[in-house]
């Protein structure tokens, strides 16, 4: 913002998301991760009618690509890209790389960018993962019980219910209703129904979390393409309008737990670049690698004031034909958490939404969707994040 | 409250002995500051020369000024409590072994917050904790959160011994009954309840002496042959007593003085070198396997190996050159110990002592430690965890001065 006020920021004329692709999920897979980023690769193609040697544009998240980058991936797929970019963000990869891949084909220096999100899950790939994850994670995290994100936000979902009020009812309530959601979803992983009782039932992990407050580490792929309006209406794609997005690194880092993430300091912006307010959104996927963390964004994202998460749970319903459309697809905790794609899961739904493709789950008549991304524990808290305003192009 | 540590039963010959795991080991080498500080038992955190802020995790640079000169630096240890978790489901063996596992997440009064292991007796958040610095199984650092006000049987929490070598209920074998240091040793040792200790004796023709004869008959205290010089001696008790060692003080020495241009310097030295580097390495071969075969053997598992080392091992001490130089390898010689023994989670503690109160330091002034002294300290070591114990105002002080300039030492020594 600039000292009158007014964003310096120039909007997202012309630029849309196309193409939403999920590579079917598995819990474990023997595949690596090249496997995985060449499936939603082949995808993409198949999908839009694009060649994948003519996809000028790559941004690649993934956890598990080692020692390849995403330039090596170019020549393992047989790209040739002008535009390149490697995006080691997890959980806010999907919205960092639509805001750089937007900028890119606004000013034309590139005609079309395959955002993709991908990873494999071998047996014990998630406790290395874990094991030289940062090394904050490494020297300060890691050696106390060695519990990984569920020690991590149980300090954070403790201190958070102690300080708000907030129950583990009204985290089940959002799982509950995930799990809903994720019945119409066939890729999602677990569609078994889950009842509150079953939720409250389940056996604790870390304190106050529990096993229905944690996602499964699995493999899969999520992916979409960014390009200009008039490249998709050449092509005959569906499209969906980018209105705003932000993204923020290391806010509130004065906070001693965290309670908010960086959302709280641009979510104005986000707004107001999109010319909505939160009444506006008809569908919300938030990052939810714990319910905890949907609740906090139910505030940061300006749908209920800070500490007011829980009394905003129990007045609304989360499925897709509920008061607050909220992770449609089931989110990760249903559907599974396939690494680094756990960022772009949010945002693919998001896209199938705005296209009236979301089959069973459809929300009626949605015609903005806001997608948040969330992530990277380096060491006490989470701290990347992102958001994104999608509106449908019928709309 | 903590439940009092119950005295173990004889172990169960079928029972599986179950096998040493470590927690995770790796750190930046900025962190391994923390580790030289626990290793000390003392509590330092990484701070920044330019602004004065505490830092933690530790850096490359102060994120409030960027500066990079950034050292370590002793600060309070009092916190609050901002939340706290049992972890029931870990991803680490060492830690599935162990679970659950509480731990906590400390506003330090010094500024930053930290992840540490939480004793039992600790509150909810927002309760007053006192954080140390201790050594885990890995032998790296790691910051534990105790509750301000300790309760009886504080010490027998599960999770604090897993860092410390408390001698509660266990076995101990003190290498010569002959050293002055024996005798206080065992009362030192019995007063923190440990269980029996053995004694070890060489040439037992030999009359007993003041020491010896004070452990004779005494309850708890059972003599064994023992002859350091003699690999079959160290051998044969080992095979009889190895698989009950849960701490071994080894006591070789071999004080002389010296004269570097005297030819029986050379003799003296091969007599040093025998008895305190050989011997020790003859310990080490015969009782290493076994004890680090047993670093997890249940509540009173084999935990330490105790050197006691002049404090010139490290700057050698001209009127004692050769005792210096036998000290010096023995040093060396703990250092490759600690790479071994750490595997089996031992940990390897040097006591560094100034010159005793013994007949053969009378010709050096005072002030020099008593057994008493030296005994006390060892056993406060175990207690608490520490690595690196420098006993009395000697030790402490040349520890202070090779920190501060290691080659002024060497040439205020040699004045």
């Amino acid at each position: 913002m600039s000292s009158t006020g007014q964003s310096l920021r120039s909007g997202y004329d012309g630029v849309v998301l196309t193409t939403p692709v999920s590579v079917p999920y598995e819990r474990y897979s023997i595949k690596p991760a090249q496997w995985w980023v060449a499936a939603a690769l082949r995808a993409l193609s198949q999908q839009s009618g694009v060649r994948h040697a003519d996809m000028d544009g790559l941004a690649l998240a993934s956890f598990t690509l080692a020692p390849d980058s995403a330039v090596g991936v170019t020549q393992h797929l047989g790209l040739s890209p002008r535009w390149l970019d490697n995006v080691p963000m997890g959980g806010v990869a999907g919205i960092v790389s639509i805001r750089r891949a937007a900028r890119a084909v606004q000013s034309g220096d590139v005609d079309m960018v395959a955002c993709i999100g991908a990873d494999t899950n071998h047996v014990d790939t998630f406790r290395q993962t874990l094991a030289s994850f940062s090394r904050f994670a490494q020297d300060a995290v890691y050696p106390y019980g060695a519990g990984g994100p569920n020690a991590s936000f149980a300090l954070i979902a403790r201190h958070y219910m102690d300080r708000f009020g907030a129950r583990r009812e009204d985290f089940g309530k959002l799982a509950v209703s995930q799990r809903t959601n994720a019945a119409f979803n066939p890729n999602a992983l677990m569609r078994k129904p889950l009842t509150l009782d079953d939720y409250m039932a389940a056996r604790p992990i870390c304190d106050p979390i529990h096993l229905y407050d944690c996602v499964m580490p699995c493999a899969g792929a999520e992916a979409f393409l960014v390009m200009r309006e008039s490249q998709a209406r050449a092509l005959g794609l569906g499209y969906v309008h980018l209105r705003s997005a932000i993204e923020r690194h290391n806010a509130h880092a004065s906070d001693p737990v965290q309670v908010r993430g960086g959302w709280t300091i641009d979510i104005a912006e986000l707004y107001a670049m999109a010319g909505l307010g939160p009444d506006d959104i008809d569908v919300l996927q938030t990052y939810d690698d714990y319910p905890v963390i949907s609740m906090m964004q139910f505030e940061d994202l300006g749908f209920c004031a800070k500490g007011d998460g829980a009394a905003f749970v129990r007045a609304h319903s989360f499925t897709h034909d509920g008061s607050f459309p909220h992770n449609t697809s089931g989110g990760q905790l249903s559907a599974g958490q396939a690494g680094a794609a756990g960022g772009h899961l949010g945002v693919v739904e998001t896209i199938r939404q705005l296209l009236g493709e979301a089959g069973g789950r459809q929300v009626a008549k949605a015609r903005y969707g806001m997608a948040s991304g969330f992530g990277m524990i380096n060491y006490d808290r989470g701290l990347a994040s992102g958001a994104v305003i999608l509106e449908a192009a019928h709309g | 409250m903590v439940e009092a540590l119950r005295k173990p039963p004889r172990k169960d010959p079928l029972q599986r002995t179950t096998v040493p795991t470590l927690p995770p080991a790796a750190r930046s080498r900025a962190a391994q500051g923390l580790t030289r500080a626990a290793a000390l038992g003392r509590f330092a955190l990484q701070c920044c020369s330019d602004c004065g802020t505490f830092l933690y995790p530790p850096r490359e640079a102060c994120p409030a000024c960027l500066s990079d000169r950034l050292d370590y630096r002793d600060a309070p240890q009092s916190g609050t409590l901002l939340s706290e978790t049992t972890i029931r489901v870990s991803n680490d063996p060492y830690f599935r072994q162990r679970s659950p596992w509480r731990i906590g997440l400390v506003q330090l009064s010094a500024g930053p917050q930290v992840i540490c292991h939480l004793h039992d007796d600790c509150g909810a958040g927002g309760s007053s904790v006192y954080v140390t610095l201790q050594l885990d199984k890995s032998g790296q650092a790691v910051f534990f959160g105790l509750p301000p006000e300790k309760q009886p049987n504080w010490a027998d929490e599960r999770k604090w011994r897993e860092m410390t070598a408390d001698p509660k209920f266990r076995r101990v074998l003190i290498t010569d009954g002959r050293s002055a240091v024996a005798a206080a040793l065992v009362g030192a040792l019995q007063a923190a309840e440990c269980g029996e200790i053995f004694v070890g004796v060489s040439e037992p023709w030999k009359p007993d002496g003041a020491t010896l004869s004070k452990l004779r008959g005494l309850a708890g205290v059972t003599l064994v042959d023992l002859d350091l010089t003699s690999e079959k001696s160290v051998r044969d008790l080992a095979g009889s007593i190895g698989a009950k060692v849960d701490i071994l003080v080894n006591t070789a020495d071999h004080v002389r003085p010296s004269a570097l241009f005297d030819p029986a310097e050379l003799n003296r030295g091969r007599e040093a070198m025998e008895r305190v580097v050989m011997g020790s390495l003859r310990l080490v071969q015969a009782f290493g396997p076994v004890m680090t075969s047993r670093g997890a053997d249940r509540a009173t598992s084999a935990a330490a190996w105790v050197n006691i080392l002049p404090v010139y091992a490290e700057v050698n001490m001209p009127e004692f050159g050769m005792h210096s130089v036998a000290a010096a390898a023995a040093l060396s010689l703990s250092q490759w110990m600690r790479s071994e023994f750490r595997q089996g989670g031992l940990r390897v503690v040097n006591a560094f002592a100034g010159p005793l109160e013994t007949e053969w330091f009378e010709p050096l002034p005072p002030p020099k430690v008593t057994p008493g002294a030296l005994a006390s300290a060892i056993v406060k070591g175990l207690k608490s965890g520490t690595e690196d114990l420098y006993v009395g105002v000697v030790a402490e002080d040349i520890r202070d001065r090779l920190a501060s300039n290691a080659k002024a030492v060497e040439r205020e020594l040699g004045q």
